[in-house]
């Protein structure tokens, strides 16, 4: 069955059981306003829903059922029995035709018209002359009801036998049994049968559990091999065996099929071909693979974002693949498989390859190398240049026919679950990329080392082999044929191959001191970050183990270095390295990365709750924050490059003159560079001068403290500490440009910046996609208030869409509230909504919105998107 | 190797409070009893590399993994002679729990409220961060420990 189909049956399996006991409350206290409300939204959500998914007959009983609350919400009518009954009839139909969904997969065929003829008399607030026939409901259906509305129960005795057997309803009755199961304990589809739902929080609790069984397990194995020959080994064996299929057991709970991953992907290649014109299918093999489901969720968002990279960048159009020799239709293969203890999955495409000589030239355009250095490079060493933050900018990311949008950030949610990524490419004849991720996050395998004595473990995955070298003193010569660590000046370095391989001394790395003498050899755990190597210098190297990571107290979750801690078999505590943090704090692949910051990636996945926070310092000590996704880059310029142009501080950025403003109000010349955070829009941009940029941390931007002072929107906890945020409206103006006016004047429709506000999750995940797949940069909030939220940190959209029916604040207050001031003021506002009757309609313009489309009409949405913002770039 | 926590006692009569009493370098502090969850012998502290310098490492409480504060560190006393026997409190805060590393761990006291008095203004500053008042006891004077600013690392002396 369709994945969304699927979804949709369980959610409203379940807002149907809420609603009946909320209907039978609602009889007892007709005017408890919450609960007629709570009942609206649930019907009213039910119905969207129906129509986006064309379920007709589903909706337009829904609908039915919707006017009739509507009037009761509106206090057009009273709750009666004989209306809740008119409603409890509503949603007896609505069950039975879910309950033949879920069987079948198609609705049945049948009439409504009778019920909602009467559903339509109850909402003109005629009484009704009968209570409705339903001919679908069958006695199961209502045993449930029996009991307050004694009405129904008679009505359904009466009614269906009556009636003659409808051929039409014969399907229907054929699934009586399963309409039973809808409203079985388990209150579950037929389609999902054989399963219960269990909270994650429950799967998790045992997973801890059996975590730390698995460490007491081995605590016990490791005393029973001191003592040989002793009566506990036997019992000992079966509870390790015990042991660990039990772990087995409890991972596979938690494991999913990676086609969860993907369900939505074939949508999203379909609207992708449309809108682009071009012809490709998608395969998708080894779907039924499982992982861990944290594992899965967090895979989710790179794997979409690399299949529309597949089909936006990676293949040609159907003329230039016949002019190619290529069949019209471009494949995009997603393949997935075990592979030791690791998932790996590869998206490959059939497109026309990485453009090498683009990326060389914007290797040496960014300086990202010298052209002696590219030159000495392998292909694929320069291909993976592609992984770097912001190698692609916005100008050319259509200009250049590869990719490199949002790599670096694949490539960054890659290496935070503890897994790697690479890509072959021939130009011609396409790109594939491989990654490679472990199974689960909860238990890995770790090599433990020793470095001064101290003992560590570093997870297996990272660690690519293990090499002995001699440490090489003072005035020694390396033997031929021997590993020996040599110094550039005090930075070690390995021979390895016929390379060189940067090497980092772990104790001093981690300021353990010197206990590390010239004669003692030394082992090399070389890692793997991306496509870096490092060799890290430790002194003794033990076993693997199986490790289960625990988070570090809060305390230390500042020290990059550790992903997490563990105890050993033999009951010790020991810190587990995270070889990327080691990376990025010894520069190794990051040194370049961290020059350019790309936030449009955060595209789709900006959230109101956590975002991502760019933290910098200014007046020496004062740390100020300001959302990632406003900031278009990140520079550190020599200080000599800042000239003045009529007392405005000025520097040539791009081939231009950015204006430059200060943030610091002591000038501190002290260092030779000035870091930069560079605003961009269009051709514009300008450069706030900071002190210096700490760090971008993912955190909730609360304000606690209103600021009085200018350029500060207030005082916000950021990653433990007090920072101020940067109000970034104020300092803009300050670059003496009216800004916001240079936005509104350009014309690019596509890239424009779409703020989705609805509170159906379900409803935002189908919006987003195809919004985002026709170009827009889609970020999302859950309830009015959330945007305006947003809007109150600075954050600017070109649009927004927004859903009417809401709890707390709806979308004609919210319109109200945007169009009352703010930088919001003049943005083209659209509602969703499923009432398109006339007088909704006014009453959208009339709250201030702009255009007013169906929920039903996904393309419409674009449409209207489209055209307003033409309209505003026109005006 | 650990000894139980004594059983909680809520009888507690209204104007006494109970309190484990311990000391570090000579001087003898309160921890209330209700927010101590364990009291630990010597045990083998996991070293953590760039911690702050009151964190003495981390161990293991029967599976799990508590973060030691050293106490004399944290209240700029001098470090204990070399191999001297230290003993733990552990206390939990936010759901993590957390161990202070003291000398010695004496008994549990129930003290009566006319004996407590705020902290003297003279008091050092470094005490006077994580002292709420002193009791007044027989032959000595007994600190009374905040806990909760004890863990807060935002404080510093």
């Amino acid at each position: 069955m369709d994945e969304l189909l699927a979804d949709f049956l369980t959610e409203t399996n379940e807002s149907l059981a809420e609603l009946d006991v909320a209907l039978l409350t609602l009889e007892r206290t007709p005017d408890d306003a919450n609960t007629l409300s709570l009942i609206f939204r649930m019907v009213h959500t039910i119905k969207g829903t129906c129509g986006f998914l064309g379920l007709p007959r589903l909706e337009r009983v829904a609908h039915a059922g919707e006017n009739v609350l509507g009037k009761l919400r509106d206090g057009a009518l009273s709750a009666s029995p004989d209306i809740v009954t008119q409603i409890l009839a509503a949603l007896d139909r609505i069950k039975a035709i879910l309950s033949s969904l879920g069987a079948t997969g198609d609705e049945p065929a049948g009439d409504d018209t009778e019920l909602i003829a009467s559903l339509n008399a109850a909402a003109s607030g005629q009484e009704p002359s009968n209570t409705p026939t339903a001919p679908a409901l069958e006695p199961p259906v209502h045993a449930e009801f029996a009991e307050p509305p004694d009405h129904v129960a008679e009505a359904v005795q009466e009614a269906p036998v009556s009636h003659e057997p409808d051929p039409a309803h014969e399907p229907m009755a054929a699934e009586d049994p399963d309409s039973h199961s809808v409203h079985g304990p388990g209150g579950q589809a037929p389609a999902v049968q054989q399963t219960i739902r269990v909270t994650v929080d429950v799967l998790e609790d045992l997973m801890t559990l059996v975590s730390e069984l698995v460490l007491t397990r081995n605590q016990l194995l490791q005393l029973a091999r001191a003592q040989e020959n002793s009566g506990f080994t036997a019992p000992l064996q079966r509870l390790s065996h015990i042991t660990s299929d039990l772990q087995e057991g409890v991972m596979k709970t938690r494991m999913q099929p990676i086609g969860m991953a993907w369900n939505k992907l074939p949508r999203l290649v379909r609207d992708l071909s449309r809108d682009l014109g071009k012809k490709i299918e998608l395969t998708m093999l080894g779907a039924e693979t499982e992982l861990d489901r944290q594992v899965l969720e967090l895979i989710k968002d790179p794997l979409t974002h690399m299949v529309r990279n597949s089909g936006d960048h990676g293949l040609e159009t159907p003329a230039e693949r016949r002019a190619a020799g290529k069949p019209e239709t471009g494949q995009i293969v997603l393949n997935a498989f075990h592979e030791g203890g690791h998932i790996v999955i590869e998206i490959s495409d059939d497109g026309r390859g990485l453009a090498a000589h683009r990326i060389r030239q914007k290797i040496l355009t960014n300086g990202l190398a010298t052209e002696a250095e590219l030159a000495a490079m392998p292909e694929v060493q320069i291909q993976r240049f592609i992984f770097r933050a912001g190698f692609s900018t916005a100008a050319n990311v259509t200009a250049v026919s590869g990719r490199g949008v949002g790599m670096d950030v694949v490539k960054t949610n890659i290496e935070k679950i503890g897994g790697t990524i690479d890509l072959k490419s021939i130009a011609g004849q396409g790109t594939a990329f491989t990654i490679k991720i472990p199974l689960t996050l909860a238990i890995v395998s770790a090599l433990i080392v020793e470095a001064a004595s101290e003992r560590f473990a570093i997870p297996q995955i990272s660690v690519v082999e293990l090499v002995r070298a001699r440490r090489a003193g003072d005035g020694t010569r390396s033997t031929p044929g021997e590993n020996a660590i040599e110094r550039i000046n005090d930075t070690p370095v390995l021979r390895l191959r016929d390379r060189l391989l940067p090497l980092v001394s772990l104790s001093d790395l981690l300021g353990l001191g010197k206990a590390e003498t010239p004669e003692s050899g030394a082992h090399i755990v070389v890692t793997q970050v991306g496509a870096s190597l490092l060799g890290i210098i430790v002194d003794r190297v033990f076993d693997t183990e199986e490790i289960v990571v625990k988070p570090v107290a809060p305390i230390l979750r500042h020290i990059t270095m550790f992903s997490g801690n563990t105890i050993l078999g033999d009951g010790s505590v020991i810190m587990i390295l995270d070889p990327a943090g080691i990376a990025r704090a010894t520069g190794v692949g990051a040194a370049a990365d961290n020059k350019l910051v790309k936030p449009e990636t955060i595209e789709g996945t900006a959230s109101a709750d956590r975002m991502a926070l760019l933290l910098f310092r200014v007046n020496g000590s004062e740390r100020m924050a300001v959302p990632l996704n406003l900031v278009a880059r990140l520079e550190d310029i020599p200080r000599e490059k800042i000239e003045f142009s009529s007392g405005i501080p000025v520097t040539q950025y791009r081939g231009r003159l950015m204006p430059l403003v200060s943030l610091t109000t002591q000038d501190s010349n002290s260092t030779p560079t000035q870091s930069l955070l560079v605003f961009a829009d269009g051709d514009h941009a300008m450069g706030l001068m900071v002190d210096e940029i700490i760090d971008v941390v993912e955190d909730r931007m609360e304000i606690e403290l209103a600021s009085a002072r200018p350029g500060s929107l207030g005082t916000a906890v950021i990653g433990g500490f007090a920072t101020d945020v940067l109000d970034t409206g104020y300092w803009l103006t300050q670059a003496g440009r009216d800004w916001f006016s240079a936005r509104s004047a350009r014309s690019s429709v596509p890239g424009s910046r779409v703020l989705v506000v609805e509170d159906s999750a379900f409803f935002r995940n189908l919006l987003v996609p195809s919004l985002a797949a026709a170009g827009f940069k889609v970020s999302t909030a859950a309830n009015a208030e959330e945007a305006l939220r947003l809007r109150d940190a600075g954050l600017m959209f070109d649009a927004i869409v927004s859903d009417i029916e809401m709890p707390g604040m709806d979308g004609l207050s919210f319109a109200r509230a945007v169009r009352e001031g703010g930088p919001w003021a003049n943005l083209p506002m659209i509602a969703l909504s499923s009432h398109t009757e006339p007088h909704h309609v006014e009453a959208g313009r009339d709250a201030g919105f702009t255009d007013y489309v169906a929920k039903t009409q996904r393309g419409a949405i674009a449409n209207s998107l489209r055209q307003c913002l033409t309209e505003m770039a026109g005006a | 190797m650990t000894v139980e926590m004594l059983e909680r006692n809520d009888q507690t009569v209204r104007d006494e409070q109970v309190y484990v009493t311990l000391s570090v370098a000579g001087q003898l502090c309160g921890i209330p009893v209700l927010g101590v969850r364990d009291i630990l012998a010597e045990q083998p502290i996991t070293r953590i590399p760039l911690a702050p310098p009151d964190i003495a490492g981390s161990l293991n409480l029967r599976g799990r993994i508590v973060t030691a504060i050293d106490l004399r560190s944290r209240l700029t006393l001098p470090p204990p002679a070399h191999g001297e026997k230290r003993m733990s409190v552990v206390v939990e805060q936010g759901g993590e729990l957390y161990a202070l590393l003291v000398d010695q761990v004496a008994e549990v006291m129930s003290l009566d409220k006319t004996l407590f008095e705020r902290n003297p203004p003279t008091l050092e500053r470094h005490w006077a961060l994580f002292s709420n008042g002193i009791y007044r006891l027989d032959g000595s004077l007994l600190v009374l420990l905040d806990v909760a600013r004890l863990l807060d690392f935002t404080l510093q002396n």
